[in-house]
């Protein structure tokens, strides 16, 4: 049965192709949802199936067992290359997947969240005219993502990673008649493409060292002997510093990190659907993933984890802050998914991989419903984002209140939801390494999730209502294609956490963490960057969760005393009280307007000075000067011609007309002369006859 | 009776012959010069059938036969360029087609 694992993402594609391009403007909407909604459960099922009978394999229990590997034909035979770590190899890459436990993690939450997204985008986006260019570029997201989750190399996951890429920028400029909608769909295309120039410089890395970019192959060779990996390369870091460096800015592209963020909230022009799928559960992890995949490399490269646990904390508390300003429902679920992958990228680099898989996973869950939920709300008010119009939305939309309660619970951490558990583990595992400052940074992070999130359900559903008569005329729940997805997303909310309740929870008497045990085999062998025990003791571990909760209750608190109580109001009085804080926060720290005017603005002077350079050397001096040159040459040849060349020509008709006068006296033109001459002439040759007949 | 021997017919061919180049070389005229070169012609024909009759050979007739009739076409052409030239300067005289002086 797992011999069918490369058939999973063809299903996708095949979605893809027959709404995209065989049956495209020929078959109706009801055809195009089964089609499109019928290849993601196809994928699902088959998914399911394979790694049903993948965990049930026997070989998956042998001590030297790295993972299910599968080759379906050779894509690249490259020829010979020389490498640093075997001489000249031939170098292969194939077109394979691959089936371990960390992929079927990701393969289950991409088919399963992905499936429900579909349901819910049928309802959606039902009154679309794109709908059927919605579903093909949406199947083929899913085809690509389960590329780059089950790819068995480097350059296969690579193949996905812009794959997913393309899809991104083709849905964030969906609605493409608009002006702004195109304009992010580019500004996340050209942020991500400066990522995946390192990732490409980071796999050209491992290539010339390792000579070959199969997971099977790289990371055992690695982890068997790390010498190679550990001697020094570009920049002053190690081989493995410097690939895990070129790997993770392309992360920081895809996932949104600091610097490379600024793309993600602008990505919210796209279908709210297109958000919760590809902008908050699946592509923008991508990078976590990645991560954790690579996680040999990042354990010999200890500067650099500590690098991306700093860039991941420091985003999840840059993000988080803004998210506390943003009146755009979406834009406020966007940061919060930044400060989420912070999170993600903080427990990676402090070498909790299992708890930045977990936190993904869970994350997946509760935000696909929060974008789900928001999606129905702005379906509900006619397109209307602005959270200062909404308000009192719970009396219209009773299934959407409720399930966007529960993410909202589940993204600040309450006990029994599914963030508690992975952020909880997060945190302690920072605690646990000693990296008391990041603690302190992501423990305020939780407080300004809890705030902010329970700042936009106050705004839009409690209250009174703000919109317009017309709006409030219009006010409905969605029908139960989009509802029953929120219900299912919102049971996986709560329980998604469940597989990984932690040990001190049960005060070590039970060991119910199935989540770590499940990825032990290839995240649980990770050394602690710092020396001593990746978990603190049990006395301090529940002090942190208490604290934590704490924290996540002081957040929904204020946010409870400001917008709760007084809605609207409430927010608008602290910002009067704060109009500095305020300014900086609703333009997001000018992040935007400093990017503008350094890299935009810097790009277009150098390149309006390559145009000047172009108009004025190249097309001025090198072009229009070899013209001048060529006329001036030309000139000299023409005059040469004219008075030398021509000159000899004409005193040779000169030369011959002066001599002949001579001649010329004997044509005079009368004919009586000609014909005297004649006779002169007959008169001659029989004088002549005579003459020698005599003689 | 002075009998009408060869040698009289050469001596009308030869003044036949010079009253005709005397024509061709003197006259202005391209008509007269015209009729003078027929003159020139016919004093050829009669020297042809002099002798053809002289040897009672018939093929000096013949050639005078053949000789009347390109006179004809010359005299044709000739004509008709006349009155080409005629059209053109509005006379026949020879002095004012100097063309093709040198």
């Amino acid at each position: 049965m797992k011999e069918l694992l490369w058939t999973i993402p063809l299903f996708p594609f095949l979605g893809a192709l027959l709404n995209g391009v065989l049956l495209r403007g020929r078959i109706g909407k009801k055809a195009v949802t089964a089609i499109a909604c019928g290849s993601v459960l196809a994928a699902m099922v088959t998914g399911a199936l394979v790694i049903g009978s993948y965990l049930a394999s026997a070989e998956r229990r042998l001590p030297a067992h790295y993972g299910f590997d599968q080759e379906v034909y050779t894509w690249i035979p490259a020829g010979l290359l020389t490498t640093a770590a075997k001489g000249i190899v031939d170098f292969k890459v194939a077109m394979g997947f691959f089936l371990d436990p960390l992929a079927c993690v990701m393969l289950f939450v991409v088919t399963f969240v992905g499936f429900w997204i579909h349901v819910y985008s049928a309802g959606y986006m039902a009154h679309d005219d794109g709908y059927q260019r919605y579903f093909t570029y949406l199947n083929l997201f899913m085809g690509a993502m389960l590329m780059l989750v089950l790819g068995n190399n480097y350059l296969v996951m690579f193949v996905g990673w812009e794959g997913v890429g393309l899809c991104s920028y083709l849905l964030i400029g969906f609605y493409y008649k608009e002006e702004f909608p195109p304009y992010a769909g580019r500004k996340a295309f050209i942020v991500n493409r400066i990522g995946d120039f390192a990732f490409l410089v980071g796999l050209f890395a491992l290539v010339a060292n390792f000579g070959t970019l199969k997971f099977s192959a790289l990371f055992p060779a690695i982890a068997a002997d790390p010498a190679l990996a550990l001697t020094p390369y570009h920049f002053h870091l190690t081989v493995a510093g410097f690939a895990a460096l070129c790997l993770f800015i392309g992360a920081m592209g895809k996932s949104a990190q600091i610097p490379l963020y600024v793309w993600l909230p602008d990505a919210m022009a796209g279908p709210t659907p297109v958000s919760a799928l590809i902008h908050a559960a699946t592509m923008v992890t991508a990078g976590v993933y990645m991560v954790a995949r690579s996680n040999v490399l990042y354990q010999l490269a200890p500067g650099v984890s500590v690098f991306i646990a700093v860039i991941g904390c420091a985003t999840a508390l840059f993000a988080g802050t803004i998210g506390l300003a943003q009146t755009d429902i979406k834009k406020v679920l966007a940061y919060s998914t930044v400060s989420q992958l912070g999170y993600m990228f903080l427990a990676a680099g402090v070498g909790a991989y299992t708890a930045a898989v977990f936190h993904l996973v869970t994350h997946a869950f509760f935000k696909a419903l929060l974008f789900l939920g928001s999606g129905s709300v702005i379906h509900a008010m006619g397109g209307e984002q602005d959270m200062r119009k909404m308000g009192g939305l719970r009396k219209y939309l009773p299934t959407t209140y409720w399930t966007f309660v529960v993410g909202a619970l589940a993204i600040s951490g309450i006990p029994g939801f599914a963030g508690f558990f992975s952020k909880d583990q997060i945190l302690s595992s920072v605690a646990g390494r000693g990296l008391w400052t990041l603690y302190v940074v992501g423990l305020l992070t939780a407080g300004l999730t809890a705030c902010y999130m329970f700042r936009a359900v106050f705004l839009t559903f409690h209250g009174d209502f703000r919109g317009t008569e017309e709006q409030r005329h219009h006010l409905h729940e969605s029908p139960p294609v989009m509802t029953l997805p929120l219900q299912v997303l919102a049971v996986g909310a709560v329980v998604a956490g469940w597989v990984g309740i932690p040990a001190a929870l049960t005060f070590e008497r039970f060991d119910l963490n199935v989540f770590e045990h499940f990825l032990d085999p290839i995240l649980g062998k990770v050394k602690g960057l710092v020396p001593g025990a990746p978990h603190v003791g049990l006395g301090v571990e529940l002090l942190l969760i208490g604290l934590s909760v704490g924290v996540a209750a002081a957040g929904f608190g204020i946010a409870w005393s400001v917008y709760g109580k007084r809605g609207l109001a409430g927010g608008e009085a602290w910002a009067r009280r704060l109009p500095a804080v305020q300014r900086v926060l609703v333009n997001k720290y000018y992040v935007d307007e400093l990017y503008d005017a350094t890299v935009v603005r810097g790009f277009w002077a150098t390149a309006r000075g390559l145009f000047r350079f172009d108009s004025s050397f190249i097309d001025g001096a090198l072009v229009n000067g070899a013209r001048n040159l060529t006329v001036a040459v030309s000139l000299v040849s023409g005059v040469f011609d004219k008075y030398v060349v021509d000159g000899l020509v004409n005193l040779v008709g000169w030369v011959l007309g002066r001599f002949s006068f001579l001649f010329r006296r004997l044509q005079t033109g009368y004919v009586s002369n000609y014909a005297l001459v004649l006779a002169l002439g007959m008169f001659a040759l029989v004088c002549f006859y005579f003459l020698f007949q005599r003689g | 009776m002075l009998a009408v021997t060869t040698q009289h017919y050469l001596i009308l061919s030869f003044l036949l012959f010079a009253i005709g180049l005397s024509g061709i070389l003197l006259r202005k005229n391209m008509i007269t010069v015209l009729m003078s070169i027929e003159l020139v012609l016919n004093s050829v024909n009669i020297n042809l059938i002099a002798f053809s009759y002289q040897w009672s050979n018939l093929t000096g007739q013949i050639f005078s036969i053949f000789t009347i009739t390109v006179a004809a076409g010359e005299a044709a052409v000739g004509l008709g360029i006349l009155i080409a030239f005629f059209r053109l300067r509005d006379t026949t005289s020879l002095e004012r087609a100097s063309e093709l002086k040198g």
